[in-house]
């Protein structure tokens, strides 16, 4: 019964959208579907933040490794869920946006979550560099293609590479470094991009096919 | 904590106040300038927290790490509770709701069957609990289900039909550069980026590097004579791929690298303007 309902509703669920495709009457089914869709996943979201303070209450309870930051975390989380569920010091009324300006909702997102989530992203931006210092080492053919490409994609995108070729006449322009770049990213990227979204597509509907047919049941966790 | 890490915090306590006191100061003209100053101030610090990891990780970066993780949690659940849950629910569902949110209400778009994703959604809740936590089986299957059924589709066409057929392209160019003959084509030849025969050259690559890509990925043959001479290419053009791909994140990254700094030079310290 754990195992078989489930099966049942994702079968019919996939096998209907499915099968709208083809039907006029049904075509709104998956407009329809979509919503239900997002109507769970905003549950899920409510899931995984109850989730959050439930490891970190445990973690704090069971005082384990670090768990004063657990603290951090869970203030965090309160103040922006209170602010945001709330509205708080939001200058319109119930209907305005919630990240209208001037609520707190707004001011803790533009110096909390902003600038930490900016930061973090470009955190990357210097393991990159060390990554790309022992990767970038022209060993074999492959690699110095990877090289190449990457060195005349980051000088393209840079005014450092219209300098460098801006003497080149208009009738070869093709070999400036920006129209170079230009040139990759259009013609031998997309190719590869083409050739990995195509296996990435027949994947995806063979995976969606075992789903649907409950070949692949990992989803499922055990037989609890 | 050791001694060290008391004066240490203690040290960057001190300057987070003196920081806020000297925007404050500077701000003192403008509205709400002793928030703002403390808001500009907070921003840094924590951008400052962060970027200590690149010498090793350490507390203040572990506090910042573990509040983005809190605040980030509750802030898409905000969005997602005001857009879905207030914006496409409530008026489908309950004219009572509907106007205490102030959402517009319309008795037509009134739909029983959205108890469906409700009651799911609660279902799914059950997850928390030990003794009812099977029951959110039920509405994973119904997203999975989703899911499966859309990308189905959606991927048939546009990743795998859309892409099929735009790789069938006219390898003697196309308008404005479309095939007028030999002689046409040669008194025409040159290397600028808009030309016939860098039209050409792109038809080309993009046509035979989808084929030698797409081989590469087959490996229910043994990659050896003309097939591996094309698998072999196909490795080309995939790693001029990965290397236009990182090139391109690394712009990315050095991009929000740049932002960062602006911020700390010209909204906290004020040195650059």
């Amino acid at each position: 019964m754990r195992q078989q309902v489930p099966l049942l509703i994702t079968f019919i669920v996939g096998s209907l959208l499915i099968v709208s495709v083809f039907i006029p009457p049904f075509g709104d089914l998956e407009t329809t579907f979509n919503i239900w869709f997002d109507i769970i996943a905003v549950f899920a979201f409510f899931l995984g933040g109850g989730n959050l303070l439930r490891v970190h209450i445990n973690k704090l309870r069971k005082r384990k490794r670090d768990w004063g930051f657990s603290i951090v975390t869970i203030v965090g989380f309160s103040v922006m869920l209170i602010a945001g569920l709330f509205k708080i010091g939001n200058p319109g009324d119930i209907a305005s946006a919630v990240d209208a300006p001037g609520s707190l909702f707004y001011d803790i997102f533009n110096s909390v979550q902003y600038p930490l989530s900016a930061t973090m992203y470009s955190l990357l931006a210097f393991f990159v560099a060390s990554a790309s210092y022992r990767a970038f080492r022209a060993k074999n053919r492959e690699a110095t293609l990877l090289l190449i490409a990457a060195f005349i994609i980051l000088l393209g995108r840079t005014p450092f590479g219209m300098m460098l070729t801006s003497w080149v006449p208009d009738s070869t322009s093709l070999l400036q470094i920006p129209n170079l770049a230009q040139w990759i990213m259009n013609s031998p990227n997309l190719a590869g991009q083409r050739a990995i979204m195509i296996g990435i597509g027949l994947g995806v509907i063979s995976m969606s096919l075992r789903l649907i047919l409950g070949i692949e049941r990992s989803y499922l966790g055990g037989d609890k | 904590m050791k001694r060290t890490t008391y004066i240490v915090v203690a040290g960057v306590v001190l300057l987070f106040g003196l920081s806020w006191v000297l925007h404050a100061v500077s701000m003192s003209g403008e509205a709400d300038g002793v928030a703002r100053a403390f808001m500009i101030t907070i921003a840094a610090f924590l951008t400052l927290a962060i970027y200590s990891f690149l010498y090793k990780d350490n507390p203040f970066y572990k506090f910042a790490e573990h509040l983005y993780v809190g605040v980030s949690a509750a802030y898409w659940m905000c969005q997602a509770f005001w857009s879905t849950i207030v914006g496409n629910l409530f008026p489908r569902l309950s004219e009572g709701l509907s106007n205490y949110f102030q959402q517009p209400y319309q008795a037509s778009d009134w739909n029983i069957t959205y108890w469906i994703p409700v009651i799911l959604g609660i279902m799914l809740l059950m997850r928390l609990t030990q003794k009812y936590g099977w029951m959110s089986r039920w509405p994973l299957a119904m997203i999975v289900g989703t899911t499966a059924g859309l990308n189905f589709v959606r991927y048939l066409r546009s990743d795998f039909i859309v892409q099929v057929s735009s790789t069938f392209m006219p390898l003697l160019g196309e308008d404005p550069h479309g095939w007028q003959g030999f002689g046409a084509f040669f008194s025409n030849l040159d290397l600028s980026a808009s030309g016939q025969l860098a039209a050409i050259v792109s038809n080309w690559v993009i046509f035979f590097g989808v084929i030698c890509g797409i081989i590469y990925f087959y490996f229910s043959k043994e990659h050896s004579g003309a097939f591996g001479r094309a698998s072999r290419l196909g490795i080309w053009i995939l790693m001029i791929t990965f290397g236009a791909s990182f090139g391109y994140t690394v712009m990315g990254r050095i991009s929000l690298l740049v932002g960062r700094i602006t911020f700390l030079f010209r909204d906290w310290l004020e040195i650059i303007s």
